[in-house]
C-alpha cells in the first residue's frame, strides 16, 4: 500500500530538495515523484508516491515547509492518475509484427525501430503500465524508464452530479 | 532617493526590525556587511568562535524573549554556526543568522571559503533564504524575523553573495510579508476546546506536563491561573523550568529521565495529561509504548506536527498556547456555572505522600568532597534565586535544573533538544548582554567548558560581567555514569584530568577573576566572594566528587514505571 500526495509549492530555488530531503530525513520513502509548473504562475505541483508509512505526519512535516502552500492526499479510488514509461524490448525482424500487436492492444506508440529493438512509449495509468510491461517483458527489456507519476482528484462537480443521479 | 551599497540595506534593514545587538565574527564574504555597522546604533558583540556567536544568540534570545542576531562569513563561518541553529531549531529559539557567501558568478565553483551554507542548513532551520538580487535584502530581512518569532519559534538563515553586498541600490521599506505557506494559528478549534473540558471534568488523576511551549508563549500566568482554577498538579519539562513557580504547592519538578519521583510517577498513575507546549521527547516519555500507560491526553501545541507525532492525543488542540490556556479558562469557567469539578484530595495526597516520601536527595559528608547538588544549593541561597542560571549540558545541568527553585520564566537557560555541550559560557554572554541589569550565573561542568572556553575573552573585553561556577569532577561525567552503571565501570575517554587546565589561572589569562575551592565549608564563601565581584567576569571553579551520579533516573528507552531511585535500583 502506498500513498499519493499532491503538494503545491512555491517556484522557489531549493524547494524540490527540501521536500525531497525531508523526506528522506525523516525514513519517508518516495516511491515516485514528479514535479512541474502548474496553470498559476510561481507555482509548481510535486505528486509525491510514499511507502505505507504514518502520511499524517508525511502531510504535516510537508505543511512545515514554509513554500509548501497545498497538501492533498489522493484517494486511487478518486483520482485521476497517469504515468509515462519508455520501454525498449528485443524484436528480432522476425517477431516485431507480433510485438507491436501486443502494444497495440495496449495503446502503446510506437516510438523507435532499431536493429534487434523496438521502443514503445505509453501513458497511462501507472497499474496499466505493469500490466504492459509484464506481458511485453516476455520478449526482453533492453531499456526502461518511467517518468514518475502525476495524479488529480477527480472533477468534484461531476461527481457530486453522478451522485445524484444516482 | 539617494544609492546605498547592498550591505547598508542589509544593516538598515535589522535597524528596522529593531535590532540592538548582533553577535559575530567577520570575514571576507561578510567583510562590506561589517563597514556600515560602524555606523550602525546596534551593538555588534565580537565573539572568539562562530559557534560562540550561535550560542550568544540564543541566550540573548531566551533570556529577553526578542530575536537574536548572529552575522558570519561563508565557508568556515557557517559551517561553524551549525550546531546553534540545530540547537535553536530543537529548543525553538528564535534568531536570525546572516551569512556571507562567495559572489553569486562564483557559486559552485568551488571558491574560497564556499560551503553550501544553504544546503547544509536547510534542514536545521525553520527556513533559509538565498538572496539573488540586493533589493530582496529588506524584504528577506522582514521575512526571516517574522518567520523566526511567529508560530514555533526558531532559527531562520538568510545567505547573501559578497557581490549583493556591495551593489547600490535603493532602500525601501520593506512590503507586507508575502508567506502565503505560513499561517500559524492562533487559537484552538472551539469544539475541542469543549472536549478537553469534557476530559477534564471527568478525570480523577489529571497531570500538567508543561513544556518550553509556555515560555516562548508568555503564558506562564495563563498556566498558574489555570492550574490553580483545577487543582492540577504540574510538572514541567528541562525547557519549562521556570515557567510555574517550584514553590507551589501544585509543583512537581522536572519529568523524565533524571526527573523527580512524585513528576514522573504521577504521570505514569494519571488518568489525564494536560499537554501544553511540549512534544513527548524521548527523556521525557523513556519508552513511548508504556508512558503514562492510562492516560487520555490533550495536547496543545502551536506546531501541528508534534500533535500525534509520539502519542496521539484524545485532544489535539493546535494553537498558541496562551490563546488556549485563555479559551480553556473562560469555557471552565462557563462550565463550573452548573457543575463542580470532581473530588480530587486524594490524588494531591497521593502527590504530596509521594514528595514526602520520595525527595530529591544527595549526602554531603563535612570533611568529604563537595557534590554537586550542594554547590547549587549554596548558590541558591547565596542570590536568593533571583538571577539567571545558564547551564552547559551533562550532570551538573541535571542537577542545576533539579536542585534550583526555579520563581519566574527566563531565568533558566539550557540546550534541551540537541544537548549542546558548551552551551553556557557563550549563552550567559548573549543573556547577560540582553539583559544587563540580571545577575547571570553559569553554572558548567569541566567538560562541557572546555569546548567554548574561548568565549572568556569575549566576555572581558566586551565588558560583559558574566559569573561561572565550573563544576569540576575531572571528567565526563554523564557518560561515566553510564560507564559505571551499564558498562562495568570500564572508564573509557572520560577522565579530564581535573587539574588540566589551571582554570583559574586560565581564567585570569582571560581577564577574569579566577578562584578555586574544594572543600565543602569553603563554597558558600567563595561564591559569595564571586557575587560580590561584578566589575570583571568571575569563575569559581569548584572541586567536586567525580563519583557523584545523578538520581533518580529512567534508563534510556526502559519504562518510566521502573524509575531508580539510585543504583540499586537499577
Amino acid at each position: 500500500m502506498h500513498h499519493t500526495l499532491s503538494v503545491t509549492v512555491q517556484d522557489k530555488p531549493g524547494v524540490l530538495a527540501r521536500v525531497a530531503s525531508m523526506c528522506a530525513l525523516r525514513g519517508f520513502n518516495i516511491r515516485s515523484l514528479a514535479v512541474g509548473p502548474i496553470h498559476q504562475p510561481g507555482l509548481s505541483r510535486i505528486t509525491l508516491v510514499v511507502d505505507d508509512v504514518a502520511v499524517e505526519q508525511v502531510t504535516k512535516q510537508l505543511h512545515k515547509l514554509v513554500n509548501v502552500l497545498k497538501v492533498s492526499e489522493l484517494d486511487p479510488n478518486d483520482s485521476l492518475e497517469r504515468e509515462v514509461m519508455l520501454v525498449r524490448v528485443s524484436a528480432d525482424p522476425g517477431i516485431r509484427r507480433e510485438v507491436r500487436d501486443t502494444a497495440e492492444v495496449f495503446g502503446a506508440t510506437t516510438i523507435d525501430v532499431g536493429a534487434k529493438t523496438v521502443t514503445f512509449e505509453l501513458c497511462d495509468h501507472p497499474q496499466r503500465l505493469s500490466d504492459f510491461l509484464a506481458l511485453i517483458g516476455h520478449y526482453g527489456v533492453v531499456d526502461l524508464v518511467k517518468s514518475g507519476r502525476i495524479a488529480m482528484a477527480r472533477d468534484a462537480k461531476a461527481k457530486t452530479k453522478a451522485g445524484t443521479e444516482q | 532617493m539617494p544609492k546605498m551599497s547592498g550591505a547598508a540595506v542589509l544593516i538598515k534593514s535589522l535597524e528596522y526590525e529593531g535590532v540592538e545587538v548582533a553577535f559575530g565574527v567577520p570575514g571576507g564574504a561578510i567583510l562590506p556587511a561589517y563597514d556600515p555597522l560602524l555606523d550602525s546604533p546596534i551593538r555588534h558583540v565580537l565573539a572568539r568562535h562562530e559557534q560562540g556567536a550561535g550560542h550568544m544568540a540564543e541566550g540573548y534570545a531566551h533570556a529577553t524573549g526578542r530575536v537574536g542576531v548572529v552575522i558570519v562569513t561563508s565557508g568556515p563561518g557557517a559551517t561553524n554556526i551549525m550546531t546553534p541553529l540545530q540547537n535553536a531549531l530543537m529548543d525553538s529559539v528564535p534568531i536570525v543568522a546572516i551569512t556571507g557567501q562567495v559572489a553569486l558568478s562564483s557559486m559552485g565553483n568551488d571558491a574560497f571559503q564556499e560551503a553550501p551554507t544553504t544546503g547544509m542548513a536547510m534542514h536545521c532551520t525553520k527556513h533559509t533564504f538565498l538572496v539573488t538580487d540586493a533589493n530582496e535584502i529588506c524584504d528577506v530581512v522582514h521575512q526571516a524575523f517574522h518567520l523566526a518569532s511567529t508560530g514555533r519559534k526558531g532559527p531562520v538563515l538568510i545567505d547573501i553573495p559578497k557581490d549583493l553586498l556591495v551593489t547600490e541600490i535603493e532602500w525601501h521599506e520593506p512590503g507586507p510579508v508575502d508567506l502565503p505557506g505560513y499561517k500559524p494559528s492562533r487559537a484552538g478549534h472551539s469544539r475541542q476546546i469543549e472536549r478537553a473540558i469534557d476530559l477534564i471534568m471527568e478525570a480523577s488523576q489529571p497531570v500538567l506536563y508543561v513544556g518550553g511551549g509556555i515560555i516562548a508563549a508568555g503564558a506562564s500566568e495563563e498556566l498558574l491561573q489555570f492550574a490553580e482554577a483545577l487543582d492540577v498538579p504540574v510538572t514541567t519539562t528541562l525547557m519549562a523550568r521556570g515557567a510555574f513557580p517550584d514553590a507551589h504547592r501544585l509543583a512537581m519538578g522536572m519529568p523524565g529521565m533524571h526527573g523527580t519521583y512524585t513528576a514522573v510517577t504521577a504521570m505514569q498513575e494519571a488518568d489525564l495529561l494536560i499537554a501544553l507546549g511540549t512534544r513527548f521527547d524521548d527523556r521525557v516519555t523513556g519508552n513511548p509504548a508504556t508512558f503514562a500507560p492510562g492516560a487520555k491526553v490533550i495536547h496543545v501545541d502551536i506546531d501541528p506536527a508534534e500533535i500525534g507525532k509520539v502519542r496521539n492525543p484524545e485532544v489535539p488542540i493546535v494553537g498558541d498556547v496562551r490563546v488556549v490556556l485563555e479559551q480553556l479558562v473562560s469555557a471552565l469557567g462557563v462550565r463550573l456555572g452548573d457543575e463542580s469539578l470532581p473530588d480530587r484530595s486524594h490524588w494531591l495526597e497521593t502527590i504530596a505522600g509521594w514528595q514526602a516520601k520520595y525527595p530529591l536527595s544527595y549526602q554531603q559528608e563535612p570533611d568529604g568532597p563537595v557534590k554537586a547538588q550542594y554547590v547549587i544549593e549554596q548558590l541558591l541561597e547565596a542570590t536568593g534565586g533571583d538571577c539567571i542560571v545558564v547551564s552547559g549540558v551533562g550532570q551538573h545541568q541535571m542537577w542545576a535544573s533539579q536542585f534550583w527553585s526555579f520563581s519566574k520564566p527566563r531565568t533558566w537557560i539550557n540546550s534541551g533538544g540537541l544537548g549542546t555541550m558548551g552551551f553556557a559560557v557563550p549563552a550567559a554572554i548573549g543573556a547577560k548582554v540582553g539583559m544587563p541589569d540580571e545577575l547571570v550565573v553559569a553554572v558548567d561542568g569541566d567538560g562541557s567548558f572546555q569546548m567554548t572556553f574561548q568565549e572568556m575573552v569575549t566576555a572581558s573585553t566586551e565588558k560583559v560581567p558574566i559569573k561561572v561556577v565550573l563544576i569540576n569532577n575531572g571528567g565526563h561525567g554523564m557518560v561515566r555514569q553510564w560507564q559505571t552503571l551499564f558498562y562495568g565501570r570500564r572508564y573509557s575517554a572520560t577522565d579530564l584530568s581535573g587539574d588540566s587546565p589551571n582554570y583559574a589561572a586560565l581564567a585570569e589569562a582571560c581577564g577574569w577573576v579566577g578562584m578555586m575551592v574544594e572543600t565543602p565549608d569553603d563554597v558558600g564563601p567563595a561564591l559569595r566572594k564571586m557575587l560580590s565581584t561584578n566589575d570583571r567576569p568571575v569563575l569559581l571553579e569548584i572541586r567536586t566528587d567525580p563519583d557523584e551520579m545523578v538520581w533518580p533516573m529512567v534508563p534510556a528507552g526502559g519504562s518510566c514505571s521502573d524509575i531508580a531511585l539510585g543504583p540499586e535500583d537499577l
